[in-house]
């Protein structure tokens, strides 16, 4: 530090640019080697834009008519995973819930992660678990879900390879059975107590198996370092994204509609 | 002394040039760190930045990229709003016109169309390196946080703009989105517990994003508002913050 100190109160360096800096530490001036970055990285980034914007024309369809509903609708391409998992939840999870849940679960990252490795440096081995969530949740569930949903869904939402045409008639079986009723309960109300214990049951078995799958892996002592508090949150969020998944394979697998079916409230 | 060398100096001698510059720029680290510190526009940086922080494969620029988009459709937003009326009766037209009658009217509304969709895709890539990096943890967990707050913001951007235009792609687009707030839960009409508040398809969350029942030129009016002049502004506050924390905490990087 005495040294910069010394260079700060205005002896020339009459060296090459690199040699400003300090010999104790890493740091460089931002001007102008920050700056010329900056601005060579704007001026290639601009050049790239013009010529995107000269070669591809934005689209502008025939004029807005209320009354004439494309098959299928799509919403724009960013929110086509949540329009995706409309397929397997209703609008209330998929469009309101699961993305509250998505952005709230961003939020809390750096007030759940512990793990003081790997900050500020790539690394696989020091964060194994959190890169291997993360890519779950970004990477398998919302990117390729937005794959899916932008060139593989086509009129009534039904799936079309690149290579089919849109057939609007095409015949889909519609044999989306609730969960209660596959496995034999017939009576309404057995079913819906059975929906609703099957819910609860899923968020405090996965609390649990997780909470001892920490524990063995990691240790008493990490959890308690943990607290309960982000772990409650840390299980929550993940059976939540882990639910998503369990739903799919669920539909997709057994053709099951509903876990729970009340009047009020179907999940 | 060059040739050159002896006529730049003969440049900055003479009476119009010292009248507009009276000092010259000599290298110092101390006119180095002044550069930044003194200039309202670079001061956001730190004045020395950590060098392995500025390298391309640590931060792949995203970031940046992410802000320049910003920029640009802030530049080509202002032209679009000379010639676009948010008036269900004029919008579709005025895109017409200004595809096919106005000067660079095409170039701008693609530059920014496109923009507004790079600018979604730089800020999930600058997230991913971002997380990748460790970067969100201490000390700068916070500025997560405003990041967070600032994809929301992007998607809102995008996603109000995306009526403008006017035509079917853009109208059953925003509908198709939209319809999700009418299924939110206690407060959209045909969300779960609707029954226990008395919502109704004229008084409910998406309502009060459409301006009415149904989406139509209340919508048109009210998402421009926002797209133009209330997002944008939330937008720049949020981004201040954003910058500044990266100013007071530094680049992230591996410890010293």
């Amino acid at each position: 530090m005495a040294e910069a100190k010394v260079e700060a109160t205005g002896t020339p360096v009459r060296r090459g640019l690199t040699r400003l800096a300090a010999p104790s530490d890493d740091k460089i001036y931002t001007w102008p080697h920050l700056v010329r970055a900056e601005f060579l990285c704007t001026l290639l980034v601009i050049a790239f834009m013009l010529v995107w914007s000269l070669l591809v024309d934005a689209p502008l369809e025939e004029p807005a008519a209320p009354t004439r509903t494309p098959n299928p609708s799509k919403a724009p391409w960013y929110f086509l995973g949540l329009q995706e998992i409309l397929v397997y939840f209703d609008p209330w999870h998929a469009g309101v819930v699961a993305p509250s849940f998505i952005i709230v679960g961003l939020m809390v990252l750096p007030f759940i992660d512990i793990n003081p490795k790997g900050n500020g440096y790539y690394t696989y081995s020091e964060r194994k678990y959190e890169i291997q969530t993360f890519f779950l949740g970004f990477h398998v569930l919302w990117i390729s879900l937005i794959i899916v949903g932008t060139f593989l869904r086509g009129p009534g939402w039904n799936w079309f390879w690149p290579w089919e045409p849109w057939d609007t008639h095409k015949v889909v079986a519609m044999t989306g059975i609730d969960l209660p009723y596959q496995l034999g309960i017939r009576s309404y109300w057995a079913q819906a107590a059975f929906g609703l214990v099957a819910t609860a049951a899923y968020f405090a078995i996965g609390t649990v198996a997780m909470y001892m799958w920490v524990v063995k892996k990691k240790g008493v002592e990490f959890m308690e370092r943990w607290g309960m508090a982000r772990f409650g949150l840390t299980s929550f969020l993940f059976l939540n994204m882990l639910a998503i998944v369990i739903k799919m394979a669920l539909r997709l697998g057994f053709n099951t509609k509903y876990i729970m079916a009340t009047p009020w409230i179907n999940i | 002394m060059s040739k050159w060398e002896e006529f730049k100096q003969q440049v900055i001698e003479t009476q119009v040039w010292r009248s507009m510059f009276r000092h010259g720029y000599e290298d110092t680290p101390r006119n180095r760190i002044l550069a930044v510190s003194g200039n309202v526009w670079l001061h956001l940086h730190p004045s020395k930045v950590r060098k392995h922080g500025i390298r391309l494969k640590f931060t792949w620029c995203m970031g940046g990229i992410t802000f320049l988009m910003f920029l640009i459709t802030i530049v080509t937003g202002v032209y679009l709003m000379f010639y676009y009326r948010p008036v269900a009766e004029y919008a579709y037209a005025d895109m017409k016109y200004l595809e096919f009658d106005m000067p660079f009217g095409m170039l701008m509304r693609n530059m920014h169309r496109w923009a507004a969709h790079a600018m979604v895709i730089a800020v999930w890539l600058h997230m991913f390196r971002v997380f990748m990096t460790g970067s969100y943890k201490p000390p700068r967990e916070f500025n997560w946080v405003v990041g967070c707050v600032l994809l929301v913001l992007t998607l809102l951007l995008s996603f109000t703009g995306y009526l403008l235009p006017w035509d079917q792609l853009s109208i059953w687009a925003v509908t198709v989105g939209s319809n999700m707030a009418r299924a939110t839960p206690l407060i959209g009409h045909e969300g779960p517990f609707r029954e226990f508040v008395g919502v109704n398809d004229v008084y409910d969350a998406r309502a009060l994003l459409f301006g009415g029942g149904e989406i139509g030129p209340h919508t048109l009016l009210r998402f421009y508002i926002l797209h133009c002049v209330f997002i944008p502004i939330v937008t720049t506050i949020f981004l201040v913050v954003h910058f500044w924390r990266i100013r007071r905490d530094g680049l992230s990087g591996p410890p010293a």
